[in-house]
């Protein structure tokens, strides 16, 4: 790809904006179309676009396996951390309206961890699906 | 406080312990959060089992949300009793794990390993505390999907087709069973077990919940291997790394027959099930694999294959059990559950000591075994008599329920059927004792060693397990007792 100028210029322009739109999808989820699976999805994608441009091994020095597995399991102790901790504040499991002094702020904020969660996870899960299928012909 | 959360908490424990040991890529660190969390699930579950069966069953409400809408956690006599066996199970294995995994499994695999053994084990607990349909499949998807990346993880290549096999069949196994539910979620407009059990019988006749009905019992009957829905089982279970088929074969088809159990009775009522003839069928098939599989059982060449179709041959016993439809009946089958787990536990692991020590599971490989491997092979013979229904084994005490249940309904038949196949698994049990205990040892196994002792006594726990729970059945029998009786009450 080193002589598609235009694909590589143009990729490194799109990259902040597609992996800052994926951020706005995550946090606006609550208030409009949107959530932490599709911005996960998102901003996966923008590596994907990456690593079709600049290849495998530029691409993983980004992201390497143990960062993106810390990541795609960091998202699952994320999401389960939010459910012990409204258990340890005295509801049940999952209850988000402890977390907070007004049930309301409780919910918001209960809601925005998980899907923080799940953003993360989603996100680690898709490049490293992309990068186990793209890197199959080399192994590292 | 904690008293009350301990149903989320046989759940969370293992599921938060996954991804810890997915981040940390050192594998004894990993192995002893595996344990620890598979004891603490033990823990867990034998204070439910004895709050249960004095206090009656607990409900816990996921997120504060009241019950039919919400999610509800449901822990009564028989879910309580097959957490028990599910994380017991889940411990033993574990403690035998560490060398057998070291000697089937690549060093920078096993880490993984662990975190796959927590979500499967996190999935099965999930599928039997909840009280809700959907929430189940949920949980079958971890379980199911954990279990495929663990079978891939044996030695041969050919472990691969077999778990994708057995992806194949057991997504469409799914599918199926979701099928089933947006159907009867179409019908009643809700998820919840115990709702759904009261709203069913209004619309039963319908042509949309006959369907539901079919879709759901084959989908489960493609993950519990009834014959004839179990073709993915024995490559699955033969190209396994041995310490992921003791584990599944001692667990996974156990939580099915719980799920079958839960659906043909809370569900859809029981003896009052109309619609469609669920127990003829069930008698059935029962029957077929108990003679059928068995029967297959007797002409396998490798050990691991031949002990995977005789669990299909118990599964057999498990749904003919089940369609007597009876308390004894349902008795058997409950108590079947944990009997099968001891003996299938007992003689997979002895065959990780095998595969161990001989580097091969072929039967023709263990000429002689008996003296090199004298505890070991000692452990083989008292885990085949169970499976074979002696006298002072917990196998004895399963058939006798069974055969109880089929004379209190008159069918004479069915009993004899009952005692005949327990002839031919004499024969296939035979044919391995035969082997170790008669033939004159090749070269290569007399210089083999005895099993380290660390892996010897998690055989003899659960080769132990099946002959004092074979004489003092009390404890095991009122517990599949009160079950029965659940399922019975619940069912009008």
């Amino acid at each position: 790809m080193n002589q598609h100028a235009v694909l590589r210029v143009v990729t490194k322009l799109l990259m902040p904006a597609i992996l800052l739109f994926a951020l706005y999808v995550q946090f606006h989820g609550e208030l409009g179309p949107g959530g932490g699976f599709q911005a996960g999805v998102i901003f996966g994608v923008g590596f994907v676009l990456y690593t079709l441009i600049f290849g495998v091994r530029s691409a993983r020095q980004v992201a390497p396996p143990g960062a993106l597995r810390t990541v795609l399991g960091g998202g699952v102790l994320i999401y389960a951390g939010v459910g012990v901790a409204g258990l340890l504040l005295g509801g049940n499991f999952l209850n988000y309206s402890v977390l907070s002094h007004d049930p309301v702020h409780g919910q918001e904020l209960g809601i925005q961890l998980i899907e923080l969660g799940v953003g993360t996870t989603v996100a680690a899960a898709i490049i490293s699906l992309f990068f186990i299928f793209a890197g199959q012909d080399r192994p590292e | 406080m904690i008293v009350g959360q301990l149903p989320i908490l046989q759940v969370i424990v293992p599921l938060l312990a996954a991804p810890i040991c997915a981040i940390l890529p050192f594998r004894r660190l990993t192995w002893l959060i595996a344990l620890a969390a598979s004891l603490l699930a033990l823990a867990i579950a034998l204070t439910l089992l004895d709050q249960v069966l004095s206090d009656g069953p607990i409900s816990y409400l996921l997120g504060d949300w009241a019950a039919p809408w919400g999610i509800e956690y449901r822990v009564d006599p028989l879910a309580a009793f097959l957490l028990v066996i599910v994380s017991a199970l889940g411990s033993v294995i574990m403690l035998f794990a560490p060398t057998s995994v070291a000697r089937e499994i690549a060093d920078d695999r096993i880490f993984l390993f662990h975190a796959m053994y927590l979500l499967n084990l996190a999935g099965l607990l999930g599928m039997v505390v909840t009280g809700d349909v959907f929430n189940l499949f949920v949980f079958l998807e971890i379980s199911s999907l954990s279990s495929y990346v663990m079978i891939s993880l044996g030695q041969s290549r050919r472990a691969l087709t077999a778990a994708f096999q057995y992806l194949i069949m057991g997504t469409v196994g799914a599918t199926f069973y979701v099928i089933g539910v947006g159907m009867m979620y179409m019908m009643t407009g809700t998820l919840n077990m115990a709702d759904l059990g009261t709203r069913l019988p209004a619309v039963a006749e319908t042509r949309t919940i006959i369907a539901a009905m079919a879709f759901v019992v084959v989908g489960i009957g493609l993950k519990l291997a009834m014959v004839p829905l179990h073709f993915w089982l024995p490559n699955a279970y033969a190209y396994a790394p041995t310490v992921v088929s003791a584990f599944l074969a001692a667990t996974a088809t156990k939580v099915a027959v719980y799920v079958l159990l839960r659906l043909v009775f809370t569900v859809f009522g029981g003896p009052a099930m109309v619609g469609l003839p669920v127990d003829q069928v069930l008698l059935v098939l029962g029957i077929v694999a108990m003679f059928g599989a068995s029967a297959v059982a007797i002409f396998q060449t490798d050990a691991k294959r031949l002990l995977a179709y005789s669990s299909l041959a118990q599964i057999g016993y498990m749904v003919l059990g089940i369609s007597f439809l009876t308390a004894t009946g349902l008795t058997a089958t409950i108590i079947h559950l944990f009997n099968h787990a001891l003996m299938k536990g007992a003689l997979f692991l002895v065959l990780g000591c095998v595969f161990l020590r001989v580097g091969s599971v072929q039967i023709s490989q263990m000429a002689g075994l008996g003296r090199r491997m004298p505890w070991t092979m000692a452990a083989f013979v008292v885990g085949g008599l169970s499976l074979i229904g002696v006298p002072l084994t917990v196998g004895f005490v399963s058939k006798w329920y069974l055969i109880q249940a089929a004379l209190e309904k008159g069918w004479w038949l069915v009993a004899v059927l009952i005692l005949l196949s327990s002839l031919l698994a004499m024969i296939y049990v035979w044919r391995i004792i035969e082997v170790a205990y008669f033939r004159a040892p090749g070269d290569d196994v007399l210089q083999i060693r005895e099993a380290p002792v660390m892996m010897l006594i998690p055989v003899w726990i659960l080769a132990a397990g099946n002959v004092y729970f074979g004489i003092n059945a009390q404890q095991t029998i009122g517990a599949a007792q009160s079950a029965a009786a659940v399922l019975l009450g619940s069912g009008g």
